[in-house]
């Protein structure tokens, strides 16, 4: 029905969707740089035209620097040495002055939204409140999930004409005037047209239609999303930003008409000459250059005692002796504490991290399920699924969900018998907290009685046009590209662990943020349980042993899943374990228990209902107890604290206590000499990282614009979105609740391995090198050889030698743990 | 006397548990949480235990002559309590339901900024709550009534620094003024009907009631009607329905609390609290069951069509306040107890776990989605059923409809007196109120008829002046001026009406003078401060940088507008009780200007002081979240 648009439209259309927040709904939450249209720019220039195109907040507050300044938590010496770096030693005096003293000062004034100002100045006519209301209750409408109990009634076949069957049928419509009438039933109605009827001068129709979308962000960067990916939404709708735009545009018209009759005309007559436009160039004002040497400061404060520490390792030369067993973790820094734990409880076994998918892309089917969910980074498009048989229905309802409650009778009858029951239920959850069905737990993902099929039996029995199942040559590549990118290609212990990691939470609408991201937003069972099948799988390690990798056969894989909120494990498949193994795993097993108590002993340091003193095992109930509070908006911190990732053997910095705050991915240069798994890696970490740790960053720096605001007055809005209260519109980014803790930093990747091997591996990909260059992610080659360190910079690396004289080496790091809530610096672990 | 103790302490527990709050320091979360779940609690255990000793006892009705505010001798103003089953019952859900809020929100708000804010305003709620559920004459429960708007206002406001929290809490607190003239008239009426100030057990009575009525059937007609509009703006019945998923913006757990469960029920309490009074009258009933009757059908269609999980939760809640509003017509009040504790639980936990329907849902839908089910509707004919569809889409129009009926005609009024400002006010002031006042000490020159007008020419002048300050867009100490002037107006008004002791009229007044001339100072100050961003076109947000001006004008405005910290508090009242029973206008006027008067001051409030902070370097949210 819609008819086309010229070329230099679509190029906006496209232009817009680039630059509008790319979040998917709720239930695919996965993090992203939030400002990713401004990648293609070095980090402070790009964030600083963001600031003064869009009004965001890109760095801390002044105040905040300079209290941190005060505290000695930015240092002096670096201070001087990035502000001679930048502004040259004879302005070093002048600057730092202006740093520490200047008065906090306005902001340029951002160039959205000046056309859209003209409308309220010359026609005293609040477009957007006229206009808003009816916009997002027709859209949110449309593309409800199922909170409605009445759907929009018209089919889709995309909005406008969704709108168009709803306007023609009924008695009582949203366009009132005539000629918007007409506009919207004529089918040779162009967007163009209604532009020039509101703008009137084609150059600034890109301008016009910025300031229009970028007044509700969320709703238009859903829509465009949705355009492009439909496959987000489980009940389909077809959705287009143009569609949107269109709709906007006659509600604009119609209200002009209503309010105006025919005293308006197109805004061209009204617009200055010398107002910008929203991507013109303009000098970087000084006090944004004050906060991007402050915040330069900052980070390499802290970057300097991560370089020291790293050089500070004492690997030992000869291959130990056989480890007690080896476990393989997620990259994520949330298993950073329970691997430190492990090895400090069962020495001589040994950990591993890597990306938590284990190198094997597919979609889950789970038993039951209508719908097939993605268990890989976002980004790869799998070829294959895995089904679930056997399983039990593991799904329980709750009355309080159901839609007789908020009919007439039904209501009447429910709440004058249930009503009293949901009294219980509150008094029950508030003093005694357990599971209720509407909690999410990471253990409900799979049902570990069920049965895989990780095996591909017949070729061509497609599932929606995927392979079901593995064959053995693709078996033995993953398995084989697992080990070798994270260097377990020998030694083999008895058991090998692959452990998923998944999230808990209760009345939480982010809770796909909190699981595995590596799997787009799941748990990583199914991952861990079918690599662990693959690994033990004979024929699979008859050709890995062709391949150079011999694994014993008493090695056994074994698959598991760690919660992160109640740190809790389960393993899979024990069945399937040798007499001594069994017992050997039992052994483990107990270590795990032990680590999982302290693990949450020393999460409890940020939870202020937890007295972090009381025995682990207490502390341990209390935080099982969280995660089903329905009280408790922070059931766990998440990524709060990342800033940092280390891509090099565990031993060169198992010594090192990086407080939760490190992603780790194991790699050995030396099986690779020329970086192909290096590269791997980086082409992961990058934008995965990356992208967590810059969508942290944004939402703490402007909460209010690039986060999600505080939490707790939202209101879910068609199950795919949160917005404030009834009328707002969809809230994007993180919420206050999950980064109040957090220091905007951006992530430091250091890589064990020569320089020039990791610029060959960073330069091979044009998409990850724009990370590095850019310096959207900051990176520190640590010589394998000399230890020495190199910072890369405008392509090149370049010696760096740190401040920190020495890292403070710790005993008594449980009293520290104990006594303290804020992000520690760098320690030795005795 | 044991019961008067007993039943004065549940005002006075909550009473000192606020002020309490008050003073504690905003640094510190846990004794804040600490003195209110204590406050809680204790109310909790007195009032289960004083129940269950007052069904013993027999369950008689109680009434408490607490304390003589102002008595004259011919004027009373009496706090007075009252406890009967409807009380026990209310007061009950009350202290149960905040309990649990309280213990709920000391874990759910732990680092927001504000925290201090949340459990003063929750307190003082809790305050409020009280005093008007146990009131036991018309005057206490408007005392509470009262500070119910203002604890409204201030928790919708919560998030103060974004544009929708605050445009909202406005509005709710408008349409909740709105209908306190409901509640005025009824006074009014009521003074006349029953020439007393009229406590709620002589309803009791029925010989008393019939015999009353039998005299004035038609003020007894406009008391039930009073009533109904001051029960249908507070319960959100037709025609206010609109204003209570609007007023979801503060913290989840406040949401659940005040619009979910218990503020929004306090029109069924009004209703049941008065229903002797109006049991007889046949035409009443009709009325308050029809306006239930049909508020159920239309929030029930637009209930159905929500695709957002609170304003969903909001309609079904309305659509069953309905009901009960059709139970207490018909007389059925212990159900209507049973059923609006049933409510009040029941939407507290839906609210409470509104955020987890996302994963419940999804998990649902992945499990037994069906990509289309037919509805009832989809059997409609289709034109019925698209125009259906899109008007309760539409909420039946019922924002706009106050809007258009009730606050657009006052500001068109208002700017036709755009020539007023600050520098001329005075000019047109003082010649015309010294002409007043002239011919108030000389009334003999007065052509007798015409003396008859004047008390109601000099209200209409009053509260033109407020229409006025309304709808003034620039000079904040204008709006402010015209508010102080209209009182003096009214004050000048009800003294030709009637001669009393100038006494009344200064109980009356200096509030209005003490307060007034606070708020202007604080206002001059903010002035001198921020001379670029002082009008009232735009909201300003300066609570960020002058948080201490924000709370004395805040209290300045209370004052004026005749809030319970004022004489002027029982000035109101005592002056309508020298309006006449056939002066319907002049106390019309007068509960207009009133009434408009308290939102103008709030208006003028929010716009300076609150919303997203002009100045860019403070965070600053979008204006459309």
């Amino acid at each position: 029905m819609t008819q086309p648009v010229s070329s230099s439209l679509t190029h906006v259309l496209h232009e817009l969707g680039h630059y509008l927040p790319a979040q998917s709904p709720l239930k695919d939450f996965v993090h992203h740089n939030t400002l990713h249209a401004y990648q293609h720019l070095p980090f402070h220039e790009g964030i600083q035209i963001a600031s003064e195109n869009f009004g965001y907040k890109v760095y801390w507050r002044l105040e905040k620097y300079r209290e941190l300044y005060h505290a000695g938590k930015i240092n002096d010496e670096i201070l001087d040495r990035i502000i001679t770096e930048h502004k040259g030693a004879e302005k070093l005096k002048h600057w730092k002055q202006l740093l520490i003293h200047q008065a906090p000062q306005e902001f340029p004034e951002p160039k959205v939204g000046k056309l859209r100002k003209l409308w309220r100045e010359n026609y005293n006519l609040n477009l957007d409140k006229e206009v808003h209301n009816t916009l997002f209750r027709i859209v949110s409408s449309y593309l409800d999930q199922g909170i409605a109990i009445w759907k929009f009634p018209s089919e889709s076949k995309g909005l406008l004409s969704a709108v168009r069957i709803l306007e023609k049928n009924s008695f009582s419509t949203f366009i009132k005037s005539d000629r918007s009438r007409e506009l919207l039933f004529s089918t040779k109605t162009r967007l163009e047209d209604l532009l020039f009827l509101l703008v009137g001068n084609e150059e600034r129709y890109s301008q016009y239609l910025f300031d229009q979308q970028f007044a509700h962000p969320g709703w238009s960067g859903m829509v465009a999303g949705l355009e492009n990916h439909p496959e987000r939404l489980l009940d389909k709708k077809k959705v287009s930003l143009h569609d949107l735009i269109f709709l906007e545009c006659l509600l604009e018209i119609d209200a002009l008409d209503r309010r105006r009759g025919t005293k308006w005309t197109a805004l061209a007559k009204h617009i200055p000459s010398e107002m910008p436009g929203i991507f013109e160039a303009s000098q970087p004002s000084e006090i944004l250059q004050i906060h991007s040497l402050w915040q330069e400061a900052f980070e390499w404060t802290y970057y300097d005692q991560v370089i020291k520490g790293l050089q500070l390792s004492h690997a030992k030369k000869a291959e130990k002796d056989r480890p007690s067993f080896q476990a393989m973790f997620c990259i994520d820094d949330r298993c950073c504490s329970i691997r430190r734990y492990i090895e400090r409880f069962s020495p001589d076994c040994q950990t591993y991290g890597t990306a938590g998918f284990f190198n094997i892309p597919f979609y889950f089917q789970p038993e039951h399920g209508k719908f097939m969910t993605k268990v890989c980074p976002a980004p790869v498009d799998p070829i294959h699924v895995i089904k679930e048989s056997g399983a039990k229905i593991r799904h329980e309802k709750d009355a309080h969900f159901s839609k007789h409650s908020k009919g007439v009778f039904g209501a009447w009858f429910i709440s004058q018998t249930m009503g009293f029951w949901s009294a219980i239920k509150i008094a029950k959850n508030i003093f005694r907290p357990g599971p209720t069905p509407a909690m999410v737990s990471s253990f409900n993902h799979m049902d570990p009685k069920g049965k895989l099929s990780i095996e591909c039996i017949h070729p061509d029995q497609r599932h929606h046009g995927l392979q079901v199942g593995f064959t053995v040559e693709e078996m033995a590549n993953s398995l084989e590209g697992l080990l070798k990118s994270i260097g377990l290609v020998n030694n083999f212990a008895p058991l090998v662990y692959v452990m998923g990691h998944g999230a808990s939470s209760v009345n939480n609408t982010h809770y796909a943020g909190y699981d595995c991201g590596a799997c787009s937003g799941r748990a990583g069972s199914v991952n861990a349980r079918a690599i662990a099948h693959i690994g033990n799988h004979k024929a699979v390690r008859t050709i890995l042993k062709t391949r150079g990798i011999e694994i014993p056969d008493e090695t056994q894989f074994i698959g598991g899943l760690h919660d992160t909120t109640r740190d809790e494990m389960e393993f899979y498949d024990l069945d399937i374990l040798v007499k001594k193994n069994r017992l050997l795993h039992a052994n483990n097993v107990q270590t795990f228990e032990i680590a999982l108590d302290f693990n949450a002993k020393e999460r409890s340091r940020r939870f202020n209902t937890i007295n972090s003193k009381d025995d682990a095992k207490k502390i341990h109930d209390k935080v099982k107890l969280r995660a089903m509070s329905l009280f408790e908006p922070r059931p766990e911190w998440n990524h709060a604290t990342n800033a940092l990732c280390v891509v090099g053997k565990r031993e060169n910095n198992r010594h090192l206590f990086l407080d939760k705050r490190a992603f780790l991915n194991s790699y050995d240069h030396r099986i690779d000499p020329e970086g192909k798994y290096l590269f791997n890696i980086l082409k992961a970490v990058a934008p995965v990282c990356g992208g967590i740790n810059l969508e942290y960053y944004f939402s703490k720096v402007d909460n209010q614009q690039l986060g999600a605001g505080s939490k707790l007055p939202h209101n879910v809005m068609g199950l795919i979105g949160v917005a404030n209260g009834m009328d707002g519109d969809l809230r994007t980014g993180l919420p206050l609740q999950m980064v109040n803790i957090h220091d905007p930093l951006r992530i430091l990747i250091t890589v064990e391995h020569y320089p020039e091997v990791i610029l060959n591996a960073i330069q091979s990909h044009a998409a990850t090198y724009e990370w590095f260059i850019n310096e959207w992610v900051r990176m520190v080659c640590i010589h394998p050889d000399s230890k020495n360190a190199f910072y890369f910079k405008g392509g090149q690396f370049f010696l760096y030698q740190p401040v920190t004289k020495q890292i403070e080496k710790v005993t008594n790091l449980d009293v520290i743990l104990e006594t303290t809530s804020e992000n520690l610096p760098v320690y030795l672990l005795a | 006397m044991e019961n008067q103790y007993i039943i004065s302490a549940f005002v006075l527990i909550p009473l000192i548990g606020f002020l309490i709050s008050l003073l504690l320091s905003g640094n510190n979360e846990r004794p804040l949480s600490r003195v209110a779940l204590f406050t809680v609690s204790l109310q909790l255990i007195g009032v289960s235990g004083y129940i269950v000793y007052w069904i013993i006892q027999g369950m008689h009705p109680i009434n408490i002559r607490e304390l003589d505010i102002y008595n004259n001798g011919e004027y009373q103003f009496l706090l007075d309590f009252y406890f009967d089953s409807i009380t026990a019952v209310y007061l009950f859900v009350g202290a149960f339901v905040t309990f649990l809020i309280t213990r709920y929100s000391r874990f759910y708000l732990h680092l927001e900024e504000g925290y201090k804010r949340f459990f003063n305003t929750m307190l003082f709620f809790f305050l409020a709550y009280n005093l008007t559920v146990l009131s036991g004459n018309f005057e206490t429960l408007f005392l509470g009534w009262e500070m119910l708007g203002i604890s409204s206002f201030l928790l919708i406001a919560f998030y103060r620094n974004r544009y929708i929290p605050v445009r909202n809490a406005v509005k709710v607190f408008s349409i909740y003024r709105i209908g306190d003239i409901g509640i005025i008239l009824a006074m009014w009426a009521s003074h006349h009907f029953w020439h007393e100030n009229i406590a709620f057990i002589k309803f009791n009575n029925s010989e008393l009631v019939s015999a009353q009525m039998a005299q004035h059937g038609g003020v007894g007609l406009m008391i039930a009607i009073g009533l109904l509009i001051a029960a249908a703006a507070k319960s959100a019945q037709l025609p206010f329905s609109s204003w209570l998923p609007r007023a979801m913006e503060g913290p989840t757990p406040s949401s659940a609390i005040f619009y979910g469960s218990l503020s929004v029920h306090f029109g069924v309490f009004l209703l049941l609290r008065t229903f002797p009074f109006w049991e007889h009258q046949l035409s009443a009933r009709i009325l308050i069951g029809t306006v239930g009757l049909l508020t159920t059908l239309v929030s029930y269609s637009i209930a159905r069509v929500q695709s957002t999980i609170k304003t969903q939760i909001a309609y079904a809640s309305i659509a069953q306040i309905g009901l009960m509003f059709v139970e207490v017509a018909l007389g059925w009040e212990t159900l209507a107890l049973v059923h609006f504790a049933g409510n009040a639980f029941l939407r507290t936990y839906q609210l409470l776990v509104s955020p987890s329907v996302v994963a419940y849902m999804i998990r649902d839908q992945f499990y037994h989605f069906k990509p289309k089910e037919i509805s009832l509707e989809d059997t409609f004919p289709k034109r019925l059923e698209f125009s259906l569809y899109v008007l309760s889409l539409k909420e039946w129009n019922l924002d706009n409809f106050i809007n258009h009926w009730v606050f657009s005609p006052i500001k068109k009024i208002g700017r036709k007196l755009d020539f007023l400002t600050p520098r001329n006010l005075l000019l047109y002031f003082f010649p015309i109120y010294a002409l007043g006042l002239f011919l108030y000490f000389n009334q003999e020159y007065i052509y007798p008829p015409i003396r008859d007008f004047l008390p109601g020419f000099f209200a209409f002048l009053g509260m033109m002046l407020v229409f006025k300050a309304f709808s003034e867009r620039i000079y904040p100490r204008l709006a402010w001026m015209l508010i102080i002037a209209n009182h003096f107006w009214i004050a000048l008004a009800v003294s030709f009406n009637e001669t009393f002791d100038i006494h009344q009229t200064w109980i009356y007044l200096s509030g209005v003078i003490v307060f007034g001339i606070i708020g202007y100072l604080a206002l001059e100050n903010l002035f001198k401060k921020e001379k670029q961003y002082f009008d009232l076109n735009q909201y300003y947000g300066h609570v960020y940088e002058h948080p201490k001006l924000s709370l004395i004008f805040l209290i300045a405005a209370l004052g004026l507008m005749g809030f319970p910290i004022s004489p002027t508090f029982i000035g109101v009242d005592l002056i309508f009780s020298h309006i006449h029973e056939d002066q319907f206008l002049l106390a019309f006027f007068d509960s207009v200007s009133f009434i408009i008067g308290g939102i103008a001051l709030i208006r003028i409030y929010a716009r300076l002081f609150l919303g997203p902070h002009v100045k860019n370097f403070h965070e600053k949210a979008l204006k459309s979240s």
